[in-house]
């Protein structure tokens, strides 16, 4: 099954392209869309594992919603996005290097340590919505539950710190009720 | 349940004159503070008509107090004849003292709260007295002693007030924690501290177990009882309120000790060692005391050694077997003791307060019913016929003598008669002093009120005929009823009866003759070198000031001033000032830079995970 | 399977590293914001792998809950990040240093 392999070394170096404009690119515009490439191509990688409904999942919730929000946060900061203070970290930058170098050697290692098991053919049912929503619903349902409260809990966190802080707390003059980052040197 | 309500009765007048006196009128106080010790003496004289075989006893089991593993202790009450004869005693003259302190207190601002503690102490001496095992006696010997602080230091606005009673706290401890010893050595010992249980328990301990044992719990009691070494915070008690002093440090608790001994009886009647120790402390101290008092010139501090000297007359008593003796003489003295101090504050209250006695005297005129009671108390005291001290005085030294015919050591005995010698001189001189001597400058004294004159009347009869419960010649019903309790032979049979009181009585009279002598012109009668000596307490206390106070006070300002300052805050001091040092240098870790922390802990996963893998698999 | 699993986990490691290099080099909080995206990603592609060789759905399901808990801290850093703009006009993270000892 060679179109396997070529989708993967094409899936892989999408993504790896993609990782790098991440981080490499100075227009953040430009981050977010190489986000969505990565998210993309990691899709059809999640096909390629047998797991369409994870395939799915990730392009409806991280395209679809996360990289929209990202891209939304970007509009609307967009002037000022670019001023940066100077640098003041100076061996911030090598130091990262080397670390993350180390720190990829390391996991290559362990790779190759972990002797691969023979793998056998996925049945078909193997990753469909059926089989994930049934372990979801039966034997997970309490995490299932406790996620959708920790939903509940990021929406609200996000409607109450995304307030604007000045109009009623500052005009009354009381400082206790600003929200993080409201504070001023 | 009766004997519950003779506890709980003065413990609820205290807890409502404790909490509510001070917006009461004092009449109710009073009322409220007479009336349940009353209705105490009333309880414990219908329960103690249940008692009509010497070995009938009342008990009451509240609950078990303590359960560890076999070993249990229970929160009981126990009366028998012993103890119901105490109870009559501690509420009787109790319930008298109180109402007298209606007249004596009157002008005090702190009437509820006197009358919260005093209720609090017969209730804690009741406690005391009916416990069913030493444990529950335990609590009432420490309660009595806190209330005996708190009344000794009532005016705590004054120096010596609060001194004397911290006094009386401390000293009292050392006796304590001995008694606390005894009674731990008990337990585990034999097991049990019940009372009914002692005589099986004290069969079976190992005689030097025993004899250690009976040490320690007389321990305790040298310290309540104020006898040799440990007599000194008695007559600074005599700070404390009057009627306090007589109740409280004349009549009731500091008997507790002797009472113990009876209690414990069959403990101590297998500890011939203890016994020798206990009598000869004894006489040591009825003897020792005696010779203070003689130059004493306050009048309470005077009534005061006499009590030491009489306590150690009980103690003899209990030492040579005698216990019934030593019970009798309790009751006696507790009759006439009460007597003479209350009529000590009477001659406070007409002077305002003077107890020297080099400025009192001459008050037989205006104070003639006083000097009345204070006489009959000194003939008692000094043991002149028919008053109650002669036959409980007698008694004992009939005993000593009869000890010393068995192979105990006659000096009990001698000590025992020179000890009624000087007191009937003591007591001769202070009655002469206070009420005949030439009077000092003063204003006008005034008899006491009724409700002072009342129970000063009432113990002047229990001093005069009281003592023919335990006189042979009517029949002793006293005795014969805690001889039996107490199940040792009665040894008056055997006793050469009529010429022993003669002899005692001799010296009584010969011993007033020389008081009245001595005292009836001249005032400073000092005695010379000996008064001196004698003036300073045989040196007592200058030995205990440089053996015991200056350097407990010299290694206490060392450990203020060295030991705390020094070391203890020098380290606290370093470890703070370490701790800081380390802040300060470690501070710059936090540089503030998220990009730094997500760079640490990177460095710790490469770490982590380097581990990992030269582990190998 | 002919790609073999050791690739997945090769591609989930260099993609991690890519996150790790965003965070320690970049100072921009939304691109930070990302790189812990794509370290995120990564590690779910490592979930899927196993779940694909071991044949256990739960590697799947723990995917699900983990891009369920990146959704809810995007959701809440965003709004941090317009929070601190808003006070500092800045989204350089080095500016943000008030926890400095």
């Amino acid at each position: 099954m060679a179109v396997e392999l070529i989708v993967f070394i094409f899936a892989a170096i999408a993504s790896v392209a993609g990782g790098v404009g991440v981080i490499g690119s100075r227009l953040p515009v430009r981050n977010a869309l190489s986000l969505l490439l990565v998210l993309g191509s990691l899709a059809v990688t999640y096909l390629l594992l047998a797991a369409q409904f994870v395939a799915v999942l990730q392009v409806i919730v991280y395209a679809g919603a996360i990289v929209v929000l990202f891209l939304f946060v970007i509009m609307l900061l967009h002037k000022q996005l670019g001023k940066m203070s100077p640098d003041r970290l100076r061996w911030q930058g090598p130091a990262g290097l080397v670390l993350a170098a180390a720190f990829l050697t390391l996991i290559l290692l362990t790779i190759r340590l972990g002797a691969a098991a023979p793998t056998a053919p996925a049945p078909a049912e193997f990753g469909t919505a059926e089989s994930v929503g049934r372990a979801l619903f039966t034997a997970f349902v309490l995490p299932f539950e406790v996620a959708s409260m920790i939903l509940l809990v990021g929406i609200i966190a996000a409607v109450v710190i995304g307030r604007p802080a000045a109009q009623p707390a500052a005009a009354v003059g009381r400082s206790a009720a600003t929200p993080v980052g409201a504070s001023r040197r | 349940m009766a004997l519950v309500l003779i506890v709980v009765l003065p413990l609820a007048g205290w807890l409502v004159n404790g909490m509510a006196g001070g917006r009461l009128p004092r009449p109710l106080v009073s009322v409220i503070g007479c009336g349940t010790v009353a209705a105490s003496f009333v309880a414990s004289a219908m329960a103690a008509r249940h008692l009509a075989v010497p070995s009938d006893a009342l008990t009451a089991t509240l609950f078990t107090w303590i359960a560890a593993g076999d070993f249990t202790v229970s929160a009981g009450l126990l009366m028998d004849r012993l103890s119901a004869l105490m109870a009559l005693v501690v509420t009787g003259v109790g319930f008298l003292i109180h109402v007298y302190s209606i007249g004596y207190m009157a002008d005090d601002s702190a009437y509820s709260r006197y009358f919260a503690y005093l209720n609090l102490f017969v209730g804690s001496m009741l406690l005391l007295v009916l416990g069913g095992n030493l444990l529950v006696l335990f609590v009432g010997w420490e309660l009595v002693g806190l209330c005996s602080y708190l009344l000794i230091g009532f005016w705590f606005d004054r120096e010596r007030a609060a001194n004397a009673g911290r006094k009386a706290f401390v000293v009292n401890r050392i006796g304590d924690a001995g008694f606390l010893l005894g009674i731990l050595l008990l337990a585990t010992t034999t097991g049990t501290l019940q009372f009914d249980r002692l005589a099986d328990a004290a069969g079976a301990m190992a005689p030097g177990l025993l004899t250690a044992t009976t040490l320690l719990l007389f321990m305790g009691a040298t310290g309540k009882s104020a006898q040799l070494p440990l007599y000194v915070w008695l007559p600074d008690a005599m700070e404390g309120p009057t009627p306090v002093s007589a109740l409280i440090h004349a009549a009731t608790m500091v008997t507790a000790g002797v009472y113990m001994i009876a209690r414990l009886h069959p403990l101590f009647l297998r500890a011939d060692f203890t016994l020798s120790v206990v009598a000869a402390v004894g006489a040591a101290t009825a003897f020792f005391a005696a010779t203070i008092a003689l130059v004493e010139w306050d009048l309470k501090r005077v009534l005061a050694y006499s009590t030491i000297s009489q306590l150690g007359y009980m103690f003899l008593a209990m030492g040579v077997l005698a216990m019934p003796a030593g019970v009798f003489h309790l009751t006696m003295h507790a009759f006439f003791k009460a007597l003479l101090f209350l009529a000590a504050g009477s001659v406070m209250h007409a002077t305002h307060g003077v107890v020297d006695m080099r400025r009192l005297g001459g008050l037989a005129g205006p104070l003639r019913w006083t000097a009345l009671g204070f006489a009959i108390g000194a003939l008692a005291l000094a043991g002149i016929p028919p008053f109650a001290g002669f036959f409980s005085k007698d008694l004992i030294l009939e005993h000593a003598y009869a000890a010393a015919q068995h192979g105990g050591s006659v000096a009990l005995w001698l000590a025992g008669l020179l000890t009624a010698y000087v007191t009937a001189v003591y007591i001769t001189r202070a009655a002469v002093l206070t009420f005949f001597a030439p009077a000092g400058q003063r204003d006008h004294p005034h008899e006491a009120p009724a409700s002072m004159g009342g129970p000063m009347a009432i113990l002047a009869l229990l001093s005069f005929g009281g003592g023919w419960v335990g006189a042979h010649a009517a029949g002793a019903p006293l005795l014969r009823v805690l001889d039996r309790f107490f199940a040792i032979e009665p040894a008056a049979e055997t006793l050469p009866g009529a010429p022993l009181t003669a002899i005692s009585v001799a010296v009584g009279v010969f011993g007033i003759i020389t008081g009245l002598l001595l005292y009836r012109r001249r005032r400073e009668v000092t005695l010379g070198a000996l008064g001196a000596f004698l003036a300073r307490q045989w040196y007592v206390e200058a030995l205990y000031d440089a053996a015991v106070v200056t350097p407990a006070k010299r290694l206490a300002r060392f450990a203020a001033d060295v030991v705390e300052t020094r070391g203890i805050d020098g380290a606290v001091n370093g470890i703070a000032g370490l701790v800081g040092q380390a802040g300060v240098a470690m501070r710059r870790v936090q540089t503030g830079y998220v990009r730094n922390y997500a760079a640490a802990i990177l460095a710790g996963t490469i770490l982590i995970l380097s581990y990992w893998l030269l582990r190998g698999p | 399977m002919t790609v073999p699993i050791s690739a997945y986990l090769a591609l989930s490691a260099l993609l991690f590293v890519l996150g790790i290099t965003g965070v320690l080099l970049r100072r921009n909080a939304l691109v930070v914001f990302m790189s812990i995206e794509l370290m995120l990603n990564a590690v779910n592609l490592t979930f899927v792998a196993f779940a694909r060789q071991l044949l256990a759905i739960e590697g799947q399901l723990a995917v699900f809950f983990v891009v369920l808990v990146a959704a809810v801290e995007v959701v809440v850093g965003l709004a941090i990040i317009i929070a601190i703009f808003r006070a500092r006009d800045t989204v350089d993270i080095d500016d943000v240093d008030l926890l400095r000892g």
